[in-house]
């Protein structure tokens, strides 16, 4: 496959992952502040920013409708929900022919819901409906390429695209909310931050499944523990990073590329630690620096990537 | 048999067939349909009129599903439309096309014998049969490319040639296209709709086949390539924003080979390289839609951003073949084009079997003095563009644009050829409110090999705009399917 169409691929992968975590926590954080006071909703959308690692425009407003337009529509805002849609389709068009048809009419449908959305104000009262449809569509384009998608280099280029973009954006995400919350000890939460954790399962499409596990009772740690560390939960970080790790192993092998071993090996050394990590200990040891330890490891995968199959050194592949 | 009670009379679904003195595909004078299109004659007068527009929508909605756009210029976004389209199939006798396809072969292989010759010894110019300066002055001529050997010395491998049925219902030769000439992937998609649209019409003519295009086009690469044993061929397009990016994939798709654009390819060592995700893979031939002036940076226009550095170099040294070779637009400069009759006398010995239009040379005086007297019955043409553009017709043209290309021409009289005005062939069309005649072109395509080989047909340009003479898509042309009969 061509590198350059593989890369299409692969950041057709993160943006459109990186838009629906952006919808969903936009939605999920709006309905908090409705139930809170103006200091605690801006504390909030403070956490919000700082986990998607977005500069609050006008230095931080209490004004909820213009962070969410900041963060949904604003197309001076590169990491916007309307921006990643964007990206995302300038990428499949480069690679039209590479996809199929109703591929292509979902990722257009969806761009031009986000560009009609952005010339109407009237968002503005249900902004849930509009972050619904984004996390709709994007999750009927991720369930057309696995029931129609050849599973060839470009099926698990968005995959690797997709779930490195995840564990990146859930790390970043558990990392601010434990800075926020450091306390982890076993045993219900505090019954004033029983909505903040709860909220913070939602953003991550947790809450039932963690409900069904441990019944209603907030706990921090088993919180902490299943959004991390899970075998079974699919957007646990563990999981994220085993999909990362599958993608790498189907590129290898097609791609036919020698002594391309090393994204891979990355991403099975990060997948082991997540697989004996115990929470216990990390709790005692440093939880925040084993968080930013994952996001510099998908770092790491994301450049050995380049290196080896997109943009390698070419003297050196030719030697 | 009995007709179905809805059946149209001849009087009512051709009552507004004018013929005049154009010469008429479908009609002798006085409506007498000719031999070729009885049998569709005869289907017209049989299916009631809702049944052809359902055919029609069945067939619009084929291409809109199918992609087969084009991207009009213009936006920022680009705007895909689907080539207009008429369902009725023009026809051509198994005796015509093979006239047509003869003059064909001959056309081109005296073509590339020109170009061969111009860009090493330079006969035809040393025995002044093709003035020097004509050649020498065309911008599309490339000095790089003298004394550059070429592999099987194939200059022009795919060829579009256009061609007009004269007055008599004679072939002739409009333009040739021997650089990039584009459109052969809706003459290959108008065909598959016909096929679903009118099967029993279809089997009923026999038909001569096309769908072996993509097959031809592929053997006709890899004869190029400088490595025989499995060559990586590709086809390489300017990109997504170009107005037949659609084209482009669908030949990459029908070949199984590549598509690329420039930033794909490498040059190391004078060889050129793809980069794909199991490393650099070497490239053997490049079916090139891109013109010459962006090929490379490095060798013609600095600022092309589709091309390849060091691209030129490797085809110099012989480790890749492009298709079609540098500067073969010097042969199809529309004032060159005029001296084809003698290029295939020189070269072939032999007369051209396809004719030209009578064409005016403006840098000639009593040529020019004869064109600029009678511009208004005169159709007059910049020699090296296309597309209808920088074109004057002079029956259509108001005094301003007449005094405008007046102007032009004084100004740059080798810039410009004129022809007279003519009277294009009409075929069928279908519209709401009944058949009526149509002017139309023909474009074939000719690959060239060593010999060359046209699929039977070719696009069918059509104006759709009644009484209108241009046939171009950027300018309200349309297109039908071209059914050759064994």
């Amino acid at each position: 496959m061509l590198s350059r169409v593989a890369d299409a691929f692969y950041w057709t992968g993160r943006y459109l992952e990186r838009a629906e975590h952006t919808a969903r926590l936009v939605d999920v954080n709006t309905y908090l502040s409705l139930d809170s006071t103006p200091e605690s909703s801006g504390r909030h959308w403070h956490r919000v920013f700082d986990s998607l690692q977005v500069t609050m425009a006008d230095g931080g407003t209490s004004d909820v409708v213009a962070l969410v337009h900041q963060l949904a529509l604003d197309r001076g805002n590169k990491d916007s929900i309307a921006s990643g849609i964007h990206a995302a389709r300038e990428n499949l068009r480069q690679i039209r022919e590479q996809i199929s048809v109703d591929l292509w009419e979902r990722i257009n449908r969806l761009y031009w819901t986000v560009r009609r959305t952005a010339e109407d104000a009237s968002w503005q009262d249900q902004p849930h409906q509009f972050l619904r449809g984004v996390i709709e569509d994007c999750h009927q384009f991720i369930g057309l390429t696995t029931a129609t998608m050849n599973r060839g280099e470009g099926y698990y280029f968005l995959e690797l695209g997709r779930f490195l973009e995840r564990a990146i954006t859930y790390s970043a995400l558990l990392d601010s909310h434990v800075r926020a919350f450091p306390d982890l000890r076993s045993g219900e939460v505090a019954p004033e931050l029983v909505a903040e954790w709860t909220a913070l399962l939602r953003s991550c499409t947790a809450l039932e499944a963690y409900t069904r596990r441990f019944t209603a009772r907030m706990d921090a740690r088993r919180i902490a523990d299943f959004l991390l560390l899970d075998p079974e939960f699919p957007r646990s970080i563990r999981f994220a990073v085993e999909q990362v790790e599958a993608a790498l192993r189907g590129i290898t092998r097609l791609s036919g590329r020698e002594n391309a071993g090393r994204p891979e090996r990355l991403a099975g050394r990060l997948r082991a630690s997540l697989h004996y990590a115990q929470l216990d200990e990390l709790v005692d040891d440093s939880l925040q620096m084993f968080l930013t330890g994952i996001s510099g490891q998908c770092g790491e995968i994301h450049a050995a990537t380049y290196r080896t199959f997109i943009g390698y050194h070419l003297d050196a592949a030719l030697v | 048999m009995l007709r179905p009670p809805t059946s149209q009379t001849a009087a009512s679904l051709f009552g507004d067939y004018e013929l005049d003195a154009s010469f008429d595909e479908m009609f002798k004078p006085g409506h007498v349909p000719r031999d070729s299109y009885r049998l569709l004659f005869d289907r017209l007068l049989e299916l009631p009129a809702s049944e052809w527009r359902q055919r029609q929508q069945a067939a619009d909605r084929a291409f809109l599903n199918q992609g087969v756009t084009f991207t009009v210029y213009g936006n920022d976004e680009g705007t895909e439309r689907i080539f207009p389209y008429d369902i009725l199939p023009r026809i051509i006798s198994g005796a015509e096309w093979s006239v047509v396809e003869r003059g064909l072969a001959q056309r081109l292989l005296a073509l590339n014998l020109f170009l061969k010759d111009i860009y090493h010894e330079g006969r035809i110019l040393a025995e002044g049969i093709v003035p020097r300066e004509l050649v020498y002055s065309c911008p599309h001529y490339r000095r790089e490319m003298c004394g550059v050997r070429i592999r099987r010395d194939t200059y022009v491998s795919v060829a579009g040639t256009d061609l007009v049925r004269v007055e008599d219902g004679g072939f002739a030769v409009l333009e040739d296209n021997l650089r990039v000439p584009s459109g052969v992937s809706y003459m290959l998609a108008n065909r598959q709709v016909m096929k679903r649209v009118f099967p029993g019409l279809f089997s009923r003519y026999r038909v001569r086949p096309i769908d072996h295009y993509g097959q031809q086009l592929l053997g006709t690469l890899r004869a190029l390539a400088p490595r025989p044993n499995d060559p990586t061929i590709v086809v390489l397009t300017p990109g997504v924003h170009n107005s037949a990016y659609f084209e482009h994939t669908y030949l990459a798709r029908q070949m199984g080979v590549e598509l690329v654009e420039g930033r794909d390819l490498f040059v190391h060592d004078n060889v050129v390289y793809m980069r794909t995700t199991g490393g650099p893979r070497r490239v053997d031939v490049i079916y090139r839609r891109v013109d010459d002036d962006f090929l490379d940076p490095l060798a013609f226009r600095r600022d092309s951003q589709l091309g390849v550095a060091g691209l030129f170099n490797a085809y110099r040294a012989g480790n890749v073949s492009l298709a079609n070779a540098v500067g073969t637009g010097v042969a199809d400069d529309k004032a060159v084009y005029a001296y084809v009759p003698q290029m295939i006398k020189f070269y072939l010995q032999q007369d051209a079997i396809l004719p030209n239009i009578e064409t005016f040379l403006l840098h000639d005086e009593t040529h020019r003095q004869h064109v600029l007297e009678n511009l208004e019955r005169l159709v007059v043409k910049a020699v090296g563009e296309s597309g209808g553009y920088g074109m004057l017709i002079g029956p259509h043209s108001t005094q301003a644009e007449r005094a405008e290309f007046r102007d032009r021409i004084v100004a740059n009289p080798r810039n410009y050829i004129a022809q007279p005005t003519l009277a294009l062939s009409r075929v069928p069309c279908l519209f709401d409110d009944g058949v009526q005649g149509r002017h139309v072109d023909l474009r074939p395509y000719v690959l060239f090999s060593g010999t060359a080989t046209c699929v039977p047909g070719g696009l069918t340009r059509v104006a759709l705009r009644r009484g209108s003479l241009v046939v171009n898509s950027s300018q309200g042309g349309g297109s039908k399917d071209t059914w050759v009969l064994e």
